[in-house]
């Protein structure tokens, strides 16, 4: 049977249903086909409501309205589904009602007992609503128990155990693969299922790498109700506010995007004709101006039909954080704020699923049991706290709990012990690289797997959902106070602003949310690039940022064979992309403009330096960089998190203590020594061959100057194994115009750390040492070696005979 | 009744193809493409079809042929598949021939290669030997 039979969005009322006789039995069926459907959606979105009424009754037991409410609720299921014959759903509902009635009347109060049961039985309803919808009748389980439940309350008899629950029935096979585990206790395996039958398939879409209007064509194929229904939800949330809301089928508002992104497209044809003639014609330049600013609010105004608050995702909550809290004993309540705040529709199916998991998380993992709590002076009931709200062109939803935190020991144990991570890489890693493990593949800390989570499956799956919409995740974390994430995610996904540039001869945009500025890459600043592990870098305002050519990460020719060293600029556009920044050099930039952001085939979604293509002004198409594909692939931002290249200092972690920025490098073969990264000039590599002596000292001939050389590891005795066929390693020092290369055996890190220096007069050309990274350091006293090692380094008249400036 | 199928034809090296007229959705003459960087050589770029983005196959490409000469410039067969539209690239645009099943063979042996996978089976014209093509094999691509 056909399901695409939504109500043409022009009903402000449910449609009487149609008694008139018809000659055509066909019509009669349709007609009936029509009113079960209203029915169903209508029904739906009582239930959610029912949901949230009745965890809020369960802290008001008394509530009048509540119960009033609810109670009607109820009554009308049950006076409907009696009509269409749907006998069973009757017969639950009936017992509900009754129950409810009693409540009302206040013959009876509300307890957790009778709260568990009706949340059961509104699961149930869904159950077999969810059966009418796809096979047309009202299934097969047995709800007797439920149902006999259900009457025992209502005589006022609670004794008898917790309420049964409806078994659940063949799960759809799209749920194995949702991110949501399956709870084994009481209320919630019906939520589950009947979860998965409506919703499951959102998480499945999730995987592939389609645009919104892709998804929204085939999700529109399979789930035409659904989509309504959650359409329907915003107004009804509104209606109470003023009663202007209209409903609207949900293909129609697709089309109406589909169609002002076709516009834009034409406006920045027609914008570029009109700056392109050479008539000028005035008339023109100025219908053209209208026409842009009309595009423009067109533009806004159909994103905002899109737009629902994020309050619908959360309006779950409450019923999750309390069966979940129910089932691990726990006391929790969920507080909201900013559940108004907006987002474009696809983006809110897309975080739906990662967003429930994390809520879950903070109950399961984050907050302690009572007892523990109490014992560490905590109140007993514990606090999940969710705020959104809009910054910098961007959406911020933060989860915190108040619970026990994250227990870095223990995740940076299990990382190990999965191989994750090797030993070695886990001693070097500071407290944040430790908390993000957990985003890696297969890790759980959980000791067992419960039906609730631990299944290892969450945290990255949550991770890779939110970046697939371009977004990012992002943990802070207190042991023994709580644990919050901030999800950060753009406010859509069809229309960017987009920054373009030239390479190899081809336009390539660059959204401009990744962006964060531009550096001219002329001779001066080339000089400032430098090669650590091989990689350029070049130094922005003290930090570090790894370089990236774009012709090399795309295997392009440079149409300009010219490298960093000659006449001509080039640029470096500072880029972000998972909290790392990196410079992306380019040829050549163009304008900003806003792009329609349109899939890419399926032969091409594979790869990652791409995430769509769109058309410009001038009829071409032009390839959208995804720029965390593009990090990625060019490996400055790795999949470990491993920090060796750039230094990232967070809000968070002390701010007020002063951290230093040291260069951490071996001498000889187990001593680790450093030098204060301000003093050091340049890292530089030279070959062996190019070594020369003047008289007792080696010296190379390094940009335009004699530079001597000085051996750390002969000047502090140690023994290094020479790797002759390896060039040397050298750290440039300079003063005063003139420069001296401090030979290293390896350099090993670049670290941003507090460090207390513990003074040590006893060696020569130590300033003390100190603990960086859990290794002891010793500090260069680097003027001082200099001035053992070339005494006439600091001397005047040297310095007037090698006639630098 | 003798049964026949419409057939749309075109020109690769010499070597007549033909797809279903119902899945040929229109047929162009050259369109600037825009490269993709990183693909696999197959796919030769991207179209604009009247605002619609298309992934252009470089057929002789996809069947292993010689590449086609500087100088002659490629037309565009735009079908319909099931994973979107697909331009394909090919050398010349033939006629719409009618072609009757009686005439109809599975692929003789004496393709080589990757053709023999690309193709469906061989209709014996008067002249020549028309082979149809699998658009949907010939657009899967691995990455």
């Amino acid at each position: 049977m056909d399901a695409e039979k939504p109500s043409q969005g022009d009903a402000e009322q449910p449609i009487a249903p149609d008694l008139t006789p018809n000659s055509s039995s066909r019509d009669e069926a349709d007609g009936m086909e029509g009113v079960v459907n209203e029915f169903l959606v209508e029904s739906y979105e009582n239930l959610d409501q029912l949901d949230r009424d009745l965890v809020q009754l369960e802290q008001n037991p008394t509530e009048k309205s509540l119960l009033g409410s609810i109670f009607r609720i109820i009554h009308t299921i049950k006076g409907t589904c009696g009509f269409l014959g749907f006998s069973k759903l009757e017969s639950l509902s009936h017992v509900g009602e009754s129950l409810l009635s009693k409540l009302r009347d206040g013959e009876l109060l509300l307890g957790p007992e009778s709260t568990s049961a009706l949340l059961t039985m509104v699961d149930a309803v869904r159950q077999i609503l969810s059966c009418i919808e796809n096979e047309r009748n009202e299934g097969t389980v047995d709800y007797s128990g439920l149902i006999e439940t259900l009457s025992r309350l209502t005589k006022g008899q609670l004794a008898g155990g917790k309420p049964t629950a409806p078994p659940p029935p063949a799960v759809p096979a799209s749920a194995p693969e949702k991110v949501i585990e399956s709870l084994s206790l009481a209320p919630v395996p019906a939520t589950v299922a009947t979860v998965a039958s409506h919703e499951g398939m959102a998480p499945v879409k999730i995987d592939t790498r389609a645009s919104d209007a892709v998804d929204d064509a085939v999700y529109r194929q399979q789930n035409p109700e659904r989509r309504q229904r959650d359409e329907r939800k915003t107004d009804v949330a509104t209606a109470s506010i003023a009663d202007n809301s209209i409903r609207v089928d949900v293909s129609i508002l697709d089309k109406l995007m589909n169609l002002v992104g076709e516009l834009v497209l034409a406006r920045n044809q027609i914008l570029q004709y009109s700056s392109s003639t050479e008539a000028k014609d005035s008339g023109f330049v100025a219908t053209t101006q209208h026409l842009n600013l009309i595009t423009s609010e067109l533009q806004e105004g159909v994103m905002k039909t899109r737009m629902q608050p994020i309050g619908n995702i959360w309006s779950k909550f409450p019923r999750v954080v309390r069966d979940l809290a129910l089932a691990c004993n726990k006391q929790v309540r969920i507080e909201m704020e900013g559940k108004d705040t907006e987002l474009d529709k696809t983006i809110i199916e897309a975080i739906k699923d990662p967003l429930t998991h994390i809520v879950r998380n903070s109950v399961d993992h984050g907050i302690e049991s009572p007892d523990i709590r109490v014992a560490n002076g905590k109140q007993a009931e514990g606090c999940v706290l969710l705020r959104a709200f809009h910054e910098g062109g961007q959406v911020i939803i933060e989860i915190s709990d108040d619970g026990g935190g994250i227990n870095t020991e223990r995740v940076r144990d299990k990382a190990v012990e999965r191989s994750l991570i090797t030993p070695e890489q886990a001693a070097r890693m500071s407290e944040r690289e430790l908390v993000n493990l957990i985003f890696l593949p297969g890790f759980s800390t959980a000791a067992k797997v419960t039906n609730v989570s631990g299944r290892g499956v969450g945290m990255d799956v949550v991770k890779t959902n939110i970046e697939k919409i371009g977004g990012s995740v992002d943990i802070q974390n207190q042991l023994g106070h709580g644990t919050s994430l901030k999800v950060k995610i753009p406010l859509t996904l069809a229309i960017i602003p987009a920054l373009v540039v030239t390479c190899s001869g081809d336009r390539y945009a660059i959204p401009q949310v990744n962006l964060l500025e531009l550096v001219r890459l002329d001779q001066q600043v080339a000089r400032g690039v430098e090669m650590i592990h091989g990689t350029p870098v070049y130094r922005l305002r003290g930090n570090l940022l790894p370089l990236v050519y774009l012709s090399k990460e795309l295997a392009l020719k440079q149409v300009v064979e010219k490298n960093l060293k000659d006449g001509d600029a080039q640029f470096i556009v500072v880029l972000q992309a998972d909290d790392r920044q990196f410079g992306l050099i380019v040829e050549g930039i163009a304008d900003t403009e806003e792009i329609v952001v349109k899939p890419l085939g399926k032969q091409l979604r594979g790869i990652k330096a791409f995430a769509g293509a769109t058309i410009m002004g001038d009829g071409k198409v032009a390839l959208i960089l995804d720029v965390l594909g593009l990090a990625q692939n060019a490996r400055v931002v790795s999949e470990v998190r491993d920090r060796a290249l750039t230094d990232n200092k967070s809000a968070d972690t002390k701010q007020a203590t002063k951290t230093q920025n040291m260069l951490v490098f071996a001498v000889g073969d187990k001593g680790r020594m450093a030098i204060l990264l301000d003093m050091v000039g340049r890292l530089e590599e030279f070959d062996r061959t190019s070594i020369e002596s003047s008289g007792e000292q080696d010296v190379v001939q390094y940009r335009g100057e004699i530079m001597p050389l000085i051996y750390l590891s002969k000047v502090f005795h140690t023994t290094y194994k020479e790797q002759l066929d390896k060039p040397i390693q050298a750290v440039v020092y300079a003063e005063k115009g003139k420069s001296v290369g401090l030979v290293v055996d390896q350099i090993l890190d670049i670290v941003d750390e507090e460090v207390t220096v513990k003074s040590n007069s006893n060696r020569p050309g130590v300033l003390g040492s100190a603990v960086i990274k859990q290794r002891i350091t010793d500090l260069v006293d680097v003027r001082e070696v200099i001035r053992t090692e070339i005494p006439n380094f600091y001397d005047q008249q040297v310095l007037a005979l090698q006639g630098r400036s | 009744m003798v049964d026949t199928k419409q057939f749309c034809t075109f020109y690769l090296d010499d070597l007549m193809f033909g797809v279903e007229v119902s899945k040929v959705q229109e047929v162009l003459r050259f369109q600037e493409m825009t490269r993709v960087p990183l693909a696999n050589a197959v796919v030769r770029g991207l179209i604009n079809l009247r605002g619609q983005i298309v992934t252009a196959v470089d057929l002789r490409r996809r069947l292993e042929l010689k590449e086609r000469p500087d100088n002659q410039l490629p037309m565009n067969v735009v079908v319909r598949t099931l994973d979107g539209v697909v331009s394909l690239l090919v050398d010349e645009i033939g006629d719409v021939l009618e072609v009757s099943e009686e005439s109809f063979e599975r692929p003789p042996d004496t393709i080589a290669g990757v053709t023999r996978q690309l193709v469906l089976g061989v209709y014996k014209l008067q002249e020549s030997l028309l082979l149809i093509l699998d658009t949907e094999k010939s657009v899967k691509i691995d990455g």
